[in-house]
């Protein structure tokens, strides 16, 4: 039976900002989830707070609210759209408690919405450990030993029985936050007492620990018919007790017989139908003993995920769509396979080459964090590679992660290791442990051994081995064509060789000539060949590529124009979605424009690598020898105008250089513009001759000529390496002691540190601006919330600007266009300014996209992503007569941080990025979108109760205001001493509580009795900064609101006196831009 | 650095096509020269499996998996006691093997079998040739010297038999009676003392999987396998209250026209009868339908079915390269099953009578288990007659 007629509107929820476990996977099952619904004939109601995403774009459904992700908001929206269904599976876990919620609350019965996809019986006995537990054991399944509680006290009993090494899980949360694996006593109350607090519903499950075993993952469909199908297994090589999410897996699963996998199959499909998964995709894990392969059940997810993202991108199942449309009726049979479009969807794709991922970290921006992997995710980003052996794939998969390894290339870090430290590093449950196994095996350690400490498979180990004693045979060798020949079918870069063999860039050069060798380049198509694939969704490959074609005759290169267009890769903080959204658009430009879309990236979570968005998508690493392989193929035949590098970040903004001196045509702003902006001195004699006031600058190589710049500049100074994105390794400096440090911190990483003037107290603004080399259109000034010197990426910002000077605005526009106009732009630029004492500074000038392209288009109502790609390719400013939208509303970007993740760091911002995703609040003014903004961040701000005030002494004049306010709204105050005997002296009435090193009763024992509402705190020196540590930290582990600047926090009061009493106010999209 | 454990250099081996292509790759365990129908199995595990299921007899597997031979093989994974297919085609060299049921490595045990293999073959490649230009022989071969005489290949490949019109299973069906007890062979004495009358099934065997008749034991009757050449008459004597018709390789029309009048004595009475694959098509035979040859035939494990009776999608594995024919489909012949891949016929039953068969592999093993409910419903027609009885 085809799709349901008594459904008209359906409403999606979408799961908010990227956030560590929730990224923008999300984004493409969304946005697979409108396309599916749009395509029957549905109204389709969307609502998500996250502004960067595809889906959010107004014309993937029919109404598109950005508001915050509560009951409060959504109850408003539901009343006026009236949809007939909610769709509660397609926004991760935000969106499946959220839909839970609204069901309790009785609020979908009150409008008569109908929950599709997964209802709240099947959610609540997949997600509550003990009914699922129950469930397993109805069905004969095993699952881990354990308890839930609710209490510390109820913990100690249970630890009792289940003992030690155990595994604490807080029911309801994502990526297993507050999570862990816990030794001993210690280590178990400090865990429980945070899986407590962050478990939404208090519930901490205890249980064995299976550390050690093999995780396995399968991903299943199920229709209303009960017709069930695996879309891909998964295997994680990291073992249990590291998050999947974190962990390096292959699909499909390599180390286990057809026995034991029939059996892990048949157990998910039993799972399916127990729990009552009625349509849609779900995830079942699974632990086997690797000695006797005992099985037990981990847990399932009634949902699409992240790992469902990897196994539609590595199989061509496109699962969130294939599951809309089961939830709104359709049957498997009925549908048809995407990639084939001659079979249906009612099969098991199955595949001939192997998916290798790996987890992107981000340690280095949280130092107090220890680097270890446990049972809650601390990865930001992932990677994807696609070969036709496991060598090929995970070679490929290093080189896209892009942390500027060629293959399997140790860190000196590891590599001036004695061999007993290796040994107790080996122990560790390590980010990229592969590194350290490939120097454990160098080094003569048997694959025994290190198999036995990690508790890897075997068979990887010996993998890594095969590829260590490559790398010996040929080192400082010169080798022939047959062995390059090997070499490249094993997965080597040539960069890789270039730094093993003794041969010059020019000799390898000429032997790539000679021996012919050439990538291949092969489709997923979901059937291991078995029919043709009509998608071009392709891989390239170099195993047995002997005497292969370029491409297979099944994929048709056409002769049409055809643009090719790079990604941004692996997420990381500072780029993300953001940059992805840009690269989607240009595809949905090129087609409009009639040109071919070629798309190359290597994210799996990604709208962009999604198989129907371009004409031909390549899932490639994003280094220079497989773009430039791509050019060369795709050269071959049509015309291939260039390609576009402005849209993914920095990732394809460095590739320029290589592809412009190969004769790529780069399209839009030319490389040498590119440089002249990335390039300090050429940008600064640039500036000067433009007469625009630049910060005092220096560069240094090392600490002494820093210091001797310094002389001049004067501290304080922001310091930087320079090519980075996010502010990596970016530091304000106050004195010399702390330059020292910096230069000895950073001494590794880094050949030239670039050192600006800070400015203290200034205001930031930042430009988005798209140019055709001539004309200018503005289509964004975005002022910042929080002064200079933190990151862009991490402050809040309004649009349009709220306190500049008409005056002001209109210099900061001129400059942009004679800055454009200078660069020769085409296309995007962006630009950072300063103003302080009513001087305006020139920061920053980025020759593309930035991160706020999605959300200035959201603002004003423009697909400016778009239309730059329209300018990329030649079309002009003048004729494309745009116009802001905005009239009478005001849109706030917020940031969200990952610190819930990184225990022991601090949340005190600064100039290196940490913000992890962003959220908008939109409405008629700036105090309710910002307080908007506040709520979707996480940070939901209190009606009443107790502030903690404590600020440092620039900041005392600026609360006085601001403590009258929250005491007219029947605010509390507290404050420790210095604050408070400041406020006293205006007659504020503020109580003194202690400083957490006066002793108890002290703040955050007050924090911890949940005895403050909100916290304002501002810090100044090193010194104070580690005092109030231990409050900042309390404030994260119990989510307390609190703001770190002042300027925020006075926004925030002002926001509070703006909401009291007032009605929550909704609207869409599509009604801003209307009015 | 470590004792190496990477295989030692496999010899130089080379791989014929009909058409006069050839490449070489590595041949892995036997030495010499094996020829075959080629064709290709696109599932991802259970190559031991399949390589010991009889109805691969005179083919040559490419695996379109790249990696085989990770889990090495071990005593419970055979579906016969020997290798059947006549060799096989492999991607990636074999490494070194991990799982902790495996007792051998996948090289050692060809080698054991003597059995030849060729990899460093680009699969992919040669299964997209077979998937567009049908079946075709091949020939692999692998010498000390590495050294081939293309043309004297080339007229060996010419020279050998086509599958079509062979009858392959005739040869290989059991020569002795035995039955199926607690997973094993069991001796039968000659006048049947130890058989329970009226409470077995009689298997025809025409090259069964150890897994068809693991679960026809499980159905509670006694099971007991009879030779191809066995008198039907003294079967019908025993009085069986089901008879299976077994999987097998060849062409189903010269091994049924062969023993014609022997088989079609089964068809004579009411007693059920379940067909797999092999036996499908012979009961479609015996009832008058025809059998062609595919072009390039199903073997996997993703195979979609629709069950015609309830609408239900079965994901199944496959293995055949003839299949029923769906022009002249006479009357008494009711279409219960067809393949969502290219509608062909995939299951039948006979008006009126308790046949029925199905052109798939419901044991599985290895593959999905969706479909064994097939031998449930064997079972209960099983129960029906017998209690009639």
């Amino acid at each position: 039976m085809p799709r349901r007629s008594d459904l008209k509107s359906i409403m999606i929820i979408g799961a908010g900002p990227i956030v560590i476990g929730q990224a923008c996977e999300f984004d493409y099952s969304g946005t697979q989830a409108c396309k599916a619904l749009k395509e029957e004939g549905f109204r389709v109601i969307l609502v998500n707070s996250n502004p960067a995403t595809i889906m959010t774009d107004p014309d993937m459904a029919d109404s598109t609210y950005i508001e915050p992700l509560t009951t409060e908001h959504l109850e408003p929206i539901i009343k006026r759209e009236k949809p007939d269904a909610l769709l509660s599976t397609m926004g991760g876990q935000t969106a499946l408690n959220i839909s839970i919620e609204l069901e309790k609350k009785k609020i979908l019965k009150k409008y008569g919405v109908e929950l599709i996809g997964a209802s709240r019986k099947v959610i609540e006995k997949a997600e509550d450990r003990n009914i699922f537990k129950k469930a397993m054991k109805k069905i004969g399944l095993s699952t881990a030993i354990g308890f839930t509680v609710n209490s510390i006290s109820e913990g100690k009993k249970a630890i009792r029985t289940v003992g030690y090494p155990a595994i604490l899980r807080p029911s309801f949360t994502l990526g297993g936050t507050g999570g862990g694996v816990v030794n001993n006593e210690k280590e178990f109350i400090a865990t429980l007492e945070k899986g407590l607090s962050n478990s939404p519903i208090n519930e901490v499950l205890i249980e064995e620990s299976v550390l050690g075993w093999k995780e396995y993952e399968m991903e299943v469909v199920r229709d209303k018919n009960d017709n069930c199908i695996i879309i891909c297994s998964i295997e994680n090589i990291d073992p249990m007790g590291v998050h999947t999410g974190d962990s390096m897996t292959v699909a499909p699963a390599l180390t286990l017989t057809d026995k034991e996998l029939q059996e892990m199959r048949s157990e998910s499909i039993m799972i399916l139908r127990e729990i009552g998964v009625e349509t849609g995709g779900s995830n079942v894990q699974f632990a086997v003993n690797p000695k006797n392969g005992k099985r037990i059940v981990i847990e399932m997810n009634p949902r699409v995920s992240r790992s469902s993202a990897l196994a539609s991108k590595a199989t061509g199942f496109p699962i969130a769509r294939i599951a809309t449309k089961l939830a709104i009726g359709y049957s498997l049979d009925e549908l048809r396979n995407e990639i084939t479009k001659i079979t249906p969807a009612s099969f098991e794709p199955t595949i001939d080459y192997i998916v290798t991922k790996i987890p992107r970290f981000t340690f280095e921006k949280f130092s107090r964090t220890e680097a270890i992997l446990g049972t809650a995710m601390k990865s930001i980003g992932e990677c994807m590679s696609i070969g036709r052996s496991f060598k090929e794939s995970f070679q490929k998969a290093l080189r896209s992660l892009e942390i500027g390894i060629t293959g399997l290339e140790v860190p000196d870090e590891i590599q001036v290791k004695k061999k007993s430290e290796l040994l107790k590093l080996l122990e560790k449950r390590l980010p990229y442990k592969f590194l350290l196994i490939a120097e454990c095996l160098k080094r003569g350690i048997s694959i025994k051994k290190i198999c036995q400490i990690t508790n890897y498979d075997l068979w990887f180990v010996n993998q890594l081995f095969e590829l260590v004693s490559i790398e010996e045979k040929i080192r400082g060798k010169k080798i022939n064509k047959l062995e390059y020949r090997n070499l490249k079918s094993d997965g080597f870069s040539d960069k890789r060789i270039l730094q093993l063999t003794s041969m010059s860039q020019k000799q390898l050069t000429n032997l790539r000539i000679e021996s012919k060798v050439r990538s291949s380049f092969r489709s997923v198509d979901t059937c291991a060949g078995e029919f043709p694939a009509k998608t071009p969704y392709m891989y390239s490959s170099y195993v047995n590529s002997n005497n292969c074609k370029r491409f297979e005759k099944e994929i048709n290169i056409s002769t049409k124009k055809k643009v090719i267009i790079i990604g941004g890769g692996p997420n990381r903080i500072g780029q993300g979605i953001e940059f992805d959204y840009c690269c989607v658009h240009a595809s949905f430009a090129l087609k409009e424009l009639g040109i071919e879309s070629i798309m190359i990236n290597c994210n799996p979570e990604t709208v962009s690598t999604d198989f129907d968005i371009s004409d031909r998508l390549y899932f490639e690493p994003l280094d220079e020898e497989s773009v430039l392989e791509i050019c060369i193929a795709e050269r071959e035949k049509g015309t291939l105008l260039g390609v576009i590098v402005q849209l993914g970040g920095q990732t394809p903004l460095k590739l320029a250089k290589c592809l412009d001196q190969k004769g790529i045509k780069i399209l839009g702003t030319s490389f040498d513009s590119i440089d002249l902006a990335e390039d300090r001195d050429r940008f600064k004699k640039l500036i000067n001759n433009l007469e625009l006031n630049q910060p005092n600058n220096a560069i240094a190589n090392n600490f002494l000529e820093a210091k001797k710049h310094i002389e001049i500049i004067g501290f304080p100074v922001v310091v930087r390496p320079s090519y980075v994105l996010g502010g990596r390794a970016m530091q304000i400096i106050y004195d010399s002691h702390e330059l020292k440090k910096y230069f000895d911190k950073e001494k590794h990483h880094v050949k030239s540190i670039l050192i600006d003037k800070f400015l203290n107290d200034a205001k930031e603004i930042d430009v988005d601006a798209i140019s055709d080399g001539k004309e200018t259109f503005i289509a964004g000034i975005l002022e910042h919330i929080e002064e200079a010197g933190i990151h862009s990426g991490d402050s809040a910002c309004s649009l349009p600007p709220q306190t500049l000077s008409k005056k002001n605005i209109s210099y900061i526009e001129e400059i942009t266009c004679r800055i454009a106009k200078k660069l020769k732009i085409v296309g995007y630029i962006n630009i950072q300014f300063a103003i302080k004492d009513n001087k305006i500074y020139l920061i920053e000038v980025n020759p593309r996209a930035s991160r706020t392209i999605p959300f200035i288009a959201k603002s004003i109502g423009i697909p400016i992503a778009k239309i730059a790609t329209k300018i990329i390719l030649g079309q002009k400013i003048r004729k494309l007569n745009l116009k802001s939208k905005i009239t009478n509303y005001v849109s706030v970007k917020e940031s969200v941080f990952p610190f819930d993740k990184f225990p022991g760091e601090d949340i005190v911002l600064g100039p290196e990025m940490k913000s992890t995703g962003e959220v908008m609040g939109i409405d008629q003014n700036f105090p309710l979108a910002f307080v908007k903004s506040q709520i979707s961040s996480g940070n939901n701000l209190p009606q009443k109760g107790t502030v903690f005030l404590s600020v440092k002494d620039e900041d005392k004049e600026n609360i006085i205001l601001m403590s009258q306010i929250l005491q007219k709204h029947n605010f509390k105050l507290i404050g420790t001493n210095g604050t408070a005997e400041f406020l006293n002296k205006f007659s504020v009435n503020i109580d003194r509580v202690n400083k957490v090193a006066e002793g108890s009763p002290h703040i955050v024992d007050k924090i911890e009795g949940n005895e403050i509402q909100l916290i304002i705190n501002t810090t100044q020196d090193s010194q104070s900064l580690k005092d109030s540590h231990s409050i900042r930290r309390a404030a994260v582990r119990f989510k307390i609101p609190y703001f770190t600047t002042i300027s925020a926090a006075k926004l925030a009061i002002t926001g509070i006196g703006v909401i009291k009493g007032k009605k929550t106010a909704v609207k869409s999209l599509q009604e801003y831009y209307k009015d | 650095m470590n004792k190496s454990k990477l295989l030692s250099t496999p010899k130089k081996s080379i791989l014929l096509l009909e058409n006069g292509e050839f490449f070489y790759g590595s041949g892995v365990g036997a030495l010499g020269t094996t020829i075959g129908e080629i064709c290709f199995n696109t599932s991802i595990t259970g190559y031991q499996e399949i390589m010991t299921d009889p109805s691969y007899k005179g083919q040559i597997i490419t695996f379109t998996f790249p990696h085989i031979g990770i889990t090495g093989v071990n005593r419970t994974d055979y579906e016969s006691d020997k290798i059947f297919a006549s060799g096989c085609i492999v991607n990636n060299p074999f490494s070194i093997t991990s799982n902790f049921r495996s007792e051998d490595s996948l090289e050692n045990w060809l080698k054991t079998h003597n059995k030849m293999c060729i990899t460093g073959i680009d699969t992919r490649e040669l299964t997209q040739k077979i998937r567009d230009n049908g079946y075709f022989k091949v020939l692999i071969s692998t010498n000390i010297e590495g050294k081939y005489s293309i043309t004297k290949l080339k007229s060996e490949l010419k020279n050998h038999p086509s599958l079509e019109s062979n009858d392959m299973a005739t040869g290989i069906s059991t020569k002795t009676i035995f039955e199926w007890s607690n997973g094993k062979k069991k001796k039968v004495d000659n006048n049947f003392s130890n058989l329970k009358r009226s409470k077995f099934i009689a298997v025809l065997d025409f090259g069964i999987k150890a897994n068809i008749l693991n679960l026809l034991e499980l159905t509670g009757y006694q099971v007991i396998v009879f030779p191809i050449s066995f008198k039907s008459e003294k079967i019908m004597k025993l009085k069986p209250c089901g008879i299976f018709l077994s999987n097998g390789p060849g062409d189903p029309k010269s091994t049924y026209y062969k023993n014609k009048s022997n088989l079609d004595l089964l068809f004579r009475k009411r007693i059920p009868i379940f067909g797999i694959c092999l036996g499908h098509q012979i009961l479609a035979l015996a009832h008058n339908a025809t059998t062609v040859k595919m072009h390039h035939g199903h073997r996997g494990a993703n195979h979609p079915i629709k069950n015609l009776l309830n609408q239900n999608v079965e994901i199944t594995v496959q293995n055949h390269g003839f299949v029923v024919s769906k022009t002249r489909i006479p009357d008494n012949i009711v279409i219960t099953h067809k393949s969502l891949f290219d509608n062909t016929i995939a299951g039948l039953k006979i008006k009126n009578k308790p046949f029925f068969s199905v052109q798939y592999h419901p044991e599985a093993s290895p593959g999905p288990r969706d479909s064994r409910y097939l031998f449930e419903q064997f079972r209960r027609e099983i129960d029906k007659y017998a209690k009639k009885k």
